[in-house]
């Protein structure tokens, strides 16, 4: 056994190791936090901060989750939720792509945004929100707007897309990417009161589905704006999302959209009947 | 013939929910969205018996058109 594992494995009471204990771990033996999370992991045990997901994600899960990657294509309204849940939850390791700086009019509802982070790239303001919040994951910053040239090479790695843009150009784009990279896709999208959310496995049209119509241009955000409400909401149902298809759980909404209407308080799913006759064919 | 139409979100604001009324045999998608005020560019999802439709879908007797705006902001 390693002096490593020895100190852990001794310090562990009943199967949660606290954080002074894993923090002096990384310091004695000279290991990265996110190394000592792996250590941790691998023995059957849970650090102390993950102790009230596991009625919910068992220790297995959650080493799952560490062993994960998630993209997160836009780090604005939706994003910075994203990337704050994905943390917390402790999926290991979260590529975060998005060309922007923070801007003014961000600051209404963009988690990492502050005053004194005006003109600080958003990618370099999650990288530091995350490593504040959980050293244990991995933030890669990306400081470029993804495009169908770059998109092959920045998502290849990763489990999970998160799709938190405001282009539905580039959104398009990024279906496609996935596509072909066989990736599954969680989309999401905004306005006003208003948002909705739906994944896009290997092979669905989805974004094809809920954009035909589209041609160019921004959808009725450009006239409502975005309230700080309606993100945090959205957001947390794509990471809902991302949490069963890393962990192969649950029931995504797969060939169903799900639109939310704060403002009437409402709810619709609407189906994508070409897929729900795949799913047919296929038993599932 | 008669057709009824869903309004969703913004949509809604300045019109209704759901009406049924009268429509000249031919009418498409994209003439009740006229009708409607509703401008071309902020069409959405568009749903005709709750299956997707383009606006030239030419409407029939008893349908149902529901109309969603576009959203895309992140």
């Amino acid at each position: 056994m390693s002096p490593v594992t020895d100190f852990i494995l001794k310090h562990a009471v009943e199967d949660l190791l606290a954080w002074h204990h894993q923090v002096e771990a990384a310091e004695r033996f000279g290991l990265s936090i996110a190394e000592t999370e792996a250590v941790i992991l691998d023995n059957g045990l849970l650090p102390a901060r993950y102790q009230r997901n596991r009625q919910t994600i068992s220790q297995g899960e959650q080493r799952k989750l560490f062993k994960s990657q998630v993209a997160v294509v836009g780090c604005g309204g939706l994003g910075c939720y994203v990337i704050e849940e994905l943390a917390r939850l402790g999926v290991g390791r979260i590529v975060v792509i998005d060309p922007d700086v923070f801007e003014e009019h961000n600051l209404n509802r963009q988690l990492f945004s502050s005053p004194a982070r005006l003109g600080q790239t958003k990618v370099e303001a999650a990288s530091r929100r995350v490593e504040e919040i959980n050293p244990a994951v991995t933030l890669v910053p990306v400081h470029v707007a993804l495009s169908r040239k770059n998109g092959i090479e920045l998502l290849a790695a990763s489990h999970v897309v998160v799709d938190s843009l405001d282009s539905i150009f580039v959104r398009m784009e990024l279906g496609d990417v996935c596509t072909s990279l066989d990736i599954p896709l969680v989309h999401g999208a905004i306005a006003g009161w208003y948002g909705h959310v739906a994944t896009q496995f290997p092979g669905d049209d989805t974004l094809k589905s809920i954009y035909g119509s589209w041609k160019s241009g921004k959808g009725v955000e450009q006239t409502l704006g975005n309230p700080s409400f309606t993100p945090a909401l959205i957001a947390s149902l794509e990471v809902a999302e991302v949490c069963k298809l890393l962990l192969g759980q649950g029931t995504p909404l797969r060939g169903r959209q799900l639109l939310i209407d704060l403002y009437s308080m409402e709810v619709n799913i609407i189906n994508f009947l070409n897929v729900t006759r795949e799913y047919d064919r296929s038993g599932n | 013939m008669n057709i009824t139409v869903k309004l969703f979100a913004s949509f809604r604001n300045g019109r209704f929910e759901i009406k049924s009324g009268d429509y000249p045999p031919g009418t498409t998608v994209a003439d009740v969205s006229d009708c409607l005020n509703l401008p071309q560019n902020e069409l959405g999802i568009m749903l005709v018996n709750s299956c997707h439709v383009k606006l030239d879908r030419v409407l029939v007797e008893g349908d149902t058109l529901a109309l969603f705006p576009l959203l895309g902001g992140g």
